[in-house]
């Protein structure tokens, strides 16, 4: 591992100027399970670590009344064990909580999931369904990405050398709506999703019709895929087997995986429809619940 | 590009209840912290990136990975180690039990196992056999498949 120095500002502006002046010879460091890694790996080699976590905002998880904000920092735990967030997000608790192991969870967070942009990562997909936005700090300023245009690769983001992911803002859900995320391995849990599948439906106030929905596709592309078509396909339909199957049939579609260790292209095509068909029948009925 | 060695930092720890003023290289991991400047060898190197937990220690009471830990991390933190449980009484409850039931071969897993446990019975005190498979999922034994050290957990919790 390439020696490198510790700093541990106390400011976004601070971890801002360190992070500017190393450009990508300095990461920020939050749980570290993929940063520590990578470096002892010499995936990057660096001169400089940023530990953010005594930066206020991105130890912040908060529940309010437009939503609730993530930051970068907050290790899974702090996620699953909340019951707010558990109430009203339990998509985002489903992909929170199946991380890693117990160890993992106690560091790993949200921002470093998305930051590490595998395209299997269990936490990216419910972001997406729930329309979540990055708040990036950088030297010249805030800006703010949608989640689904965060990733632009396999280990690439939109986050330029000094910049740092401050948080991830989640709208609040809309009335009558329901999330959930799943993902398939061959094991109980420590493992590497060979496909995942995140939804997010709003109901009518009938709860027997589709308002709209967003379907969100791990580990069956390059980046974590929006399905746009399957999601929109749901709007104005009525909540049958029917409207569901088609809807799966479409996210099937939506997704390119490749045939690795973990899984054949056939097999992941096949379970994104069948996790599709059974999240969006679980958010139906969180939706109701 | 730097060249030179980036300074140490001062790390002020409680480490089983004791406390330490270190100074700590920063790229160092709590392993290695713990292991070569303080000399406790309890806690295990396996994998040396977050899968078999054999180098599990509590930090503030939760359990982590302190291969994936800089040691410049826990600065004002409280870490506790295998060597901390037992105490001149004897053996923690969760050694005795794990020696009782067989629930060690190699024993290198055993340090990781026997922190992750107890950060589990410290909060929960009778957990299911589904509950301690579950929370003892980060941690890998190539030995025993397993059942012996759950058993020697549930014989450990009330």
């Amino acid at each position: 591992m390439h020696p490198f120095a510790y700093v541990a500002p106390s400011t976004v502006e601070e971890a801002v100027a360190v992070l500017d002046e190393h450009g990508d010879r300095a990461r920020p460091l939050a749980g570290g399970t993929d940063l520590l890694v990578k470096a002892r790996a010499n995936v990057w080699e660096l001169d400089a670590v940023v530990d953010v976590k005594n930066i206020p905002e991105l130890m912040n998880l908060e529940v309010g009344k437009n939503g609730l904000s993530i930051g970068a920092g907050v290790p899974c735990y702090q996620v699953y064990e909340n019951d707010q967030v558990a109430d009203e997000y339990p998509g985002i608790i489903d992909g929170t909580s199946i991380i890693g192991g117990i160890q993992i969870q106690s560091r790993a967070g949200l921002g470093g999931n998305l930051c590490n942009a595998a395209p299997s990562g269990d936490g990216i997909p419910a972001l997406i369904a729930h329309s979540a936005v990055a708040r990036i700090a950088g030297p010249n300023g805030t800006r703010e990405v949608a989640v689904e245009e965060f990733c632009t690769g396999p280990s690439r983001t939109v986050i330029e050398p000094g910049e740092l992911l401050v948080s991830i803002e989640v709208p609040k859900p809309a009335a009558n709506s329901g999330a959930a995320y799943t993902r398939f391995i061959p094991r109980n849990e420590m493992d590497i999703a060979v496909a995942g599948v995140g939804v997010y439906v709003v109901l009518d106030n009938s709860g027997n019709n589709f308002e709209s929905a967003r379907i969100a596709l791990a580990s069956v592309g390059p980046i974590p895929i929006l399905a746009n078509e399957a999601g929109d396909s749901l709007s104005g339909k009525p909540v049958n087997d029917e409207t569901i199957a088609a809807a799966a049939k479409l996210a099937r579609n939506a997704a390119s995986p490749i045939t690795d260790m973990r899984g054949t292209i056939e097999q992941r095509k096949h379970l994104i429809e069948v996790l599709t068909d059974r999240m969006i029948k679980q958010a139906v009925e969180r939706a109701k619940g | 590009m730097t060249t030179s060695s980036p300074s140490k930092v001062h790390v002020t720890t409680t480490i089983n209840g004791q406390e330490h003023e270190l100074l700590v290289p920063p790229y160092m991991s709590l392993l290695d912290t713990l292991r070569e400047l303080i000399g406790l060898t309890g806690t295990k190197e396996g994998c040396l990136d977050g899968n078999c937990g054999a180098c599990t220690v509590s930090v503030n009471g939760r359990i982590v990975d302190s291969c994936l830990v800089l040691g410049p991390e826990v600065d004002g933190k409280t870490v506790d180690t295998v060597e901390g449980m037992a105490t001149t009484d004897g053996l923690h409850p969760l050694q005795q039990a794990f020696l009782e039931e067989a629930a060690l071969q190699c024993g290198i897993c055993t340090p990781g196992f026997l922190v992750a446990a107890k950060g589990l019975l410290d909060n929960e005190p009778s957990p299911s056999e589904g509950r301690i498979r579950h929370w003892l999922a980060g941690n890998l034994c190539r030995c025993t498949g397993y059942d012996k050290i759950v058993r020697a957990v549930q014989k450990a919790s009330s």
